[in-house]
């Protein structure tokens, strides 16, 4: 098993017909992925890339059984729209929205939070991620879906193209990918690296772990410790950002330096301490999995 | 985005924050008028910059007479103020802000934040005011208060008493302090602000509090809905090779290095950073030019990459999913056929089109080095580089 989508996945897209959505759609159904709908309000009724459009997410569930969506919708409405799949009925959304504000995104924690009990909880991975791929089976994302060959390693990152990287180092020794999860570069994200490492953890698919982390928040040092008290799999890391100045924001809203344990040379340390093999430089993260793995 | 102090207080007092009377100059003409016109015969004069540890750098000062004023303002007016937080270039002081002195019996220090861990707006509240807090934290750690803000209720006034309880203020000061927490809250929540920090927040003899420095940010992805707060914007507390790319809508910090860097997403470029520093080199920039990215866009970034007169080597490294190698290739080769470039140049393509991309560079015949992985372009890049030299 793969976690979270597989080829089976009944999949909607909300912002099918715009241009980026539309690209990607396709690029998805090319892969395999079972989309089966689109929701754009007041294009109800219509058709797009074969697929019917709906003018809500309740509708589009109702008629299509979908159980997974992927959310294209700009910053300034993409927070509703989250909530909305959450209403919806939607189990797994993948917001690669980048720029939602941040007061928003708390709102919508919240909202996620306080509407259901853990086990019905909608999963949100994102906003501002390249999405999720269970290689060969489905792909809810906007990654180059060839760089990643099917496997048994769990790749979890807050960067896309530092995913594209870590994916195609792999590849090319022949390691393989159950799942690979986009968890964002903001500040407030959908998933941490802990709850995804949760469902690794019982994936039979999934042998080892890869996280690959950066500057900023607390999450790298929340993984150490989930992986040192739960985690009987293999874990390795990398970590970006050791050149990159305190205080200073890097591209993601949620890159930066503010307080201690959160450059990345402590990252590191907290890692290695708690047993976790970290790739000593970004070209070392396929080489450190295949050690892990001893391949 | 940060604002200056001046506009931090004109927004607080505005939410009904109490905040010393003051006004801005830029002359020192102005800045005497401003003390005439608050009357008394002392007054805090500030050097406004985007930084915090002024009054370390001498950028605050206790002035008891015009010409003080008016020597403070020529010191500083025009000039770079360099504080610990700066670098060494310093910000430019292009306003001073003349305040009536207060009296003090009491400071104590004030923040809202957005936390990270708990994903809640966060007040944090010491008795230990004008010190670093983030050296009261290790240092005293018994000295923080904290409260998390349920997001779908807000704050309410009971959290507001009780975080103010635990400054040890008198009984006289508990509301007039807990009104200033919760207009201080709604400051933050109305402006979707992701700091605002009152250090020192003081207790002046009426056994009121007063907001003695304000220092706020606001998230640069709100400002599509908050108008009044981008007014605040100034560019002359940005580095200018950051305000230029700015206007091209790229994503770009100036560093103190020599290989300037093209990257496509954050993390990639943090890491290819590492990877040229691994390699023996030093980055000049952090560029990511996003997704999607057209050839106009990337010719734009290498100009502006360009533009530091410290590059001595290029990278572009592009891994592209929503991009386009080709794309790129061809921003490359536009950009080539425009002007010479007599500096180093590699480029290492992957991802989608990689093979389009890397035969159009081939057939431009353009001198350009290529590199097939991340390692390979980042030891390239700086082997050219001490070549050039």
């Amino acid at each position: 098993m793969s976690i979270f989508i597989n080829e089976k996945t009944p999949v909607l897209v909300q912002g099918i017909t715009g241009r980026i959505g539309s690209f990607h759609t396709q690029e998805m159904i090319d892969y395999g992925t079972n989309v089966v709908a689109g929701v754009t309000p007041g294009k109800g009724g219509t058709t797009h890339l074969g697929k019917p459009v709906f003018n809500t997410v309740n509708e589009a569930v109702n008629a299509t059984g979908a159980e997974a969506s992927i959310i294209f919708v700009p910053p300034a409405y993409a927070a509703d729209g989250i909530m909305e799949a959450a209403e919806g009925g939607i189990k797994y959304c993948v917001s690669i929205t980048d720029g939602i504000p941040t007061h928003d995104m708390i709102r919508v924690k919240r909202y996620l939070f306080a509407r259901a009990k853990p086990e019905d909880r909608m999963i949100l991975t994102g906003p501002n991620c390249a999405g999720t791929i269970s290689p060969g089976k489905a792909m809810l994302g906007i990654m180059p879906g060839h760089i990643y060959k099917q496997g048994n390693v769990g790749l979890i990152g807050r960067s896309g193209t530092l995913g594209y990287e870590a994916a195609s180092q792999m590849k090319e020794l022949g390691i393989g990918i159950s799942t690979g999860v986009g968890i964002g570069g903001d500040p407030i994200n959908g998933s941490s690296f802990v709850e995804i490492l949760k469902h690794f953890e019982q994936d039979d698919e999934t042998e080892a772990v890869l996280i690959i982390g950066e500057i900023g928040g607390p999450q790298e040092a929340e993984a150490a410790e989930y992986f040192q008290k739960h985690m009987s799999k293999p874990m390795a890391a990398y970590i970006a950002g050791l050149t990159a100045p305190p205080g200073r924001l890097m591209g993601h809203a949620g890159a930066i330096v503010s307080s201690s344990g959160e450059s990345a040379a402590e990252k590191v340390e907290i890692l290695e301490d708690a047993g976790v093999m970290v790739a000593p430089t970004p070209s070392d993260m396929g080489v450190t999995m295949a050690k892990l793995l001893k391949v | 985005m940060n604002i200056h102090e001046y506009q931090a207080k004109k927004l607080l007092a505005k939410y009904g924050v109490p905040v010393p009377r003051g006004g801005v100059a830029h002359s020192a003409t102005g800045a005497i008028y401003q003390a005439n016109e608050l009357g008394g015969d002392k007054w805090i004069v500030k050097a406004q910059v985007h930084s915090g540890a002024r009054g370390k750098a001498g950028g605050v000062k206790l002035c008891e007479s015009p010409k003080e004023i008016s020597q403070f303002c020529d010191k500083f007016l025009g000039n770079n103020l360099v504080t610990n937080q700066t670098g060494p270039e310093g910000k430019m002081v292009s306003s001073i802000y003349v305040e009536e002195a207060s009296e003090i019996l009491k400071e104590l220090y004030f923040s809202i934040v957005l936390d990270r861990a708990s994903q809640k707006v966060t007040l944090v509240v010491s008795t230990e005011g004008g010190m670093d807090i983030e050296q009261v934290a290790e240092e005293m750690p018994e000295k923080i208060n904290k409260i998390r803000i349920d997001p779908s209720v807000g704050m309410q006034p009971f959290q507001a008493r009780q975080l103010v309880f635990t400054l040890g203020l008198p009984n006289e000061a508990i509301g007039s302090a807990s009104r200033a927490v919760m207009k201080c809250y709604r400051a933050f929540r109305d402006t979707d602000a992701n700091l605002l920090e009152i250090n020192p927040l003081v207790l002046t003899s009426g056994n009121k509090v007063l907001a003695l420095d304000a220092k706020m940010s606001f998230d640069a992805n709100a400002l599509y809905r908050r108008p009044e707060i981008f007014e605040f914007h100034d560019k002359t507390q940005q580095d200018i090779r950051e305000t230029n790319a700015a206007e091209h809508d790229l994503n770009y910090i100036g560093l103190d290095g020599n290989i300037g860097c093209l990257i496509n997403g954050a993390g990639l470029a943090m890491a290819t950073m590492d990877m040229i520093q691994h390699a023996g080199g030093e980055p000049a920039n952090f560029l990511d030019i996003g997704g999607g990215a057209s050839s106009e866009r990337v010719a734009t970034s290498i100009e502006l990459v360009l533009s530091d007169k410290n590059v001595e080597a290029i990278l572009i490294n592009i891994f592209a999913g929503i991009n386009r190698c080709d794309w790129v290739a061809q921003g490359i080769v536009d950009l080539l056929n425009k002007r010479d470039i007599d500096i180093p140049l590699v480029v290492r393509l992957s991802g989608t089109n990689v093979e389009k991309g890397q035969k159009i560079l081939k057939d431009s015949g353009k001198k350009v080095i290529t590199a097939d992985t991340l390692a390979d372009a980042a030891y390239k890049v700086v082997d050219a580089w001490k070549g050039n030299k």
